[in-house]
């Protein structure tokens, strides 16, 4: 199967094309550095994001806190976290960097507020 | 007595807390006012990542880059003041300046010799682009959508559409994806996306359809929107007979693009350049209205929160110098104009006494072009220059100093 993607590694954005057969990279066209080609091959293989959202405040200034992963997590794993996410709630006051859950769905990865909210 | 202070900075945006960090390290007497309950502008509710790459080196969020100019401003000792309105500028003389505000304590008044302006932007809304139909709910601009979700923890619809492909469309078609939401399609007007190259992998991500050369026309609903109308255009823009198709969906999200918030400027007389929506301005960013200046989104409307942040900077720069020489010395000034292939640039004007950053766009997409400035021999090459990514292009003292009156800003072919 060919894919078809737009390099974002630089701003010349590349039109890159990965061919894969069986799981296997077979063919990689399109791109003018390296970084281009192995972001295009990660990107078919392993997809990998930063996921962000908020989740509830108990008693805040405001009723939500904007929260992200440490780290990239595989794309296909993000529903499943946005669904944990959901279902939480955590007390004011809120620190920026506040570790929210530490290893979610063992990705590996923490979840952390990324604004203060004072409580009320 | 009335309060008086060296600068008053309107708007405690990305442009307003730089400004005044800067202007208060420039040892002036700042005083910051915003509208908001809280400082940040905007960023407090874009919580995706992409922030200070520049600036800080580091990739944050909204929300955390927003945090380390608030603590900046709680550490150099910044007067600020929420929930505060500005209602006028009067303009008595060059250093004397009234601000007059409404705020929680009443209506207050205080004399300022300087105001750096970075009231930011405002959406363009369904009206403004042609949309006719039911008004009905469900119509949001994608800020409101993400001031509800991303504040207030609402969900304003289920099956969206979405009208703009520029960042803010696209950011805020991830958003709702993520949150389980169904995006039925994304309409752009022109022939090319209007987001930068890695918001648009987005819409591969979750699978979004975008139009190009596409228009929302209309609306139909009874309580709340039901279907959208959608044509499409030839390229003059023009709407194609017999084109049209309708999509179900219970809410359209309008990400048109901002135009610069000059309302209070424009009173006082500040001369605004057609081609931003925002004032001209001299390489300080001053306005044409002495010790008036202006910064981020209301000086013209950017992609990267960095460069809004430098320009904040620069105006605070500026208002020292205004400040120290009774006015902003420079004994003739360049006119820096947008020629072939540039839609907007600033500042407009130009002394050769400093080097300048210059801000600007192309109008279309461009493969192998220059940006050429033919009056002073400056060439730059570039492989691929899009409307959607703000060219910052410096401009040496000593160049600017080779034009007599006026320098062209051309994008050509190599």
């Amino acid at each position: 199967m060919r894919h078809r993607l737009t390099c974002i590694v630089c701003p010349l954005g590349c039109l890159i094309e990965v061919e894969v057969e069986n799981d296997r990279v077979t063919e990689v066209i399109g791109y003018k550095c390296p970084r281009g080609r192995d972001w295009a091959i990660n990107e078919i293989i392993n997809p990998k994001r930063i996921v962000m959202s908020v989740v509830k405040v108990k008693n805040g200034k405001l009723p939500t806190v904007s929260v992200k992963t440490t780290k990239p997590i595989p794309k296909e794993k993000i529903p499943e976290l946005m669904k944990v996410l959901a279902q939480i709630e955590i007390k004011a006051p809120v620190r920026v960097g506040q570790v929210i859950l530490e290893n979610p769905l063992d990705l590996e990865t923490k979840i952390v507020a990324t604004r203060d909210v004072e409580s009320v | 007595m009335m309060e008086s202070y060296d600068v008053i900075v309107i708007g405690g945006g990305p442009a307003g807390l730089a400004a005044a960090v800067k202007a208060k390290e420039l040892g002036l007497e700042t005083l910051l006012l915003d509208e908001n309950e809280f400082l940040g502008g905007i960023l407090p509710q874009c919580i995706h990542p992409g922030f200070g790459i520049h600036y800080f080196k580091e990739e944050l969020t909204g929300p955390e880059f927003a945090h380390r100019f608030i603590e900046k401003i709680k550490d150099v000792g910044v007067r600020y003041q929420t929930s505060t309105y500005v209602l006028n500028i009067e303009n008595y003389s060059d250093l004397e300046k009234k601000i007059v505000f409404s705020s929680p304590k009443g209506i207050k008044e205080v004399w300022t010799k300087t105001v750096i302006y970075a009231a930011g932007a405002r959406e363009r809304h369904a009206f403004e682009i042609g949309i006719v139909g039911d008004r009905v709910a469900g119509i949001y601009t994608a800020g409101e959508a993400q001031t509800l979700m991303d504040i207030y923890g609402i969900m304003p619809g289920k099956e969206i559409v979405i009208v703009g492909s520029g960042d803010v469309g696209l950011i805020m078609a991830r958003r709702f994806a993520l949150e389980g939401a169904k995006v039925k399609a994304v309409i752009e007007l022109m022939p090319y996306p209007g987001g930068l190259a890695r918001n648009v992998m987005i819409l591969r991500d979750f699978n979004i359809p975008l139009y190009l050369s596409h228009k929302v026309v209309e609306v139909r609903g009874r309580a709340r929107v039901e279907k959208i109308k959608v044509v499409k255009v030839d390229e003059n823009l023009k709407e194609i007979p017999k084109s049209e198709f309708w999509i179900d969906a219970d809410t359209l999200l309008i990400s048109a693009g901002l135009v610069p918030n000059v309302k209070l400027l424009q009173r006082i007389g500040v001369e605004i350049d057609p081609s931003t929506g925002g004032p001209i301005v001299n390489e300080l960013l001053e306005t044409t209205v002495p010790g008036i200046f202006v910064a981020g989104n209301a000086l013209l409307i950017n992609d990267l929160v960095d460069y809004v942040a430098e320009q904040g900077e620069l105006a605070a720069f500026g208002a020292k110098e205004f400040i120290e020489n009774e006015g902003i010395p420079s004994k003739r000034w360049i006119k820096l104009e947008n020629g072939q292939n540039i839609r907007l640039l600033a500042p407009h004007y130009l002394s050769g006494e400093r080097d300048v950053y210059v801000y600007a766009r192309v109008s279309t997409p461009m493969e192998n072009v220059k940006i050429v400035f033919p009056e002073i021999k400056k060439e730059l090459r570039f492989p691929i220059l899009r409307p959607a990514e703000m060219l910052r292009i410096r401009l040496r003292a000593e160049e600017i100093r080779r034009a007599e009156k006026k320098i062209t800003m051309e994008a050509i072919p190599q």
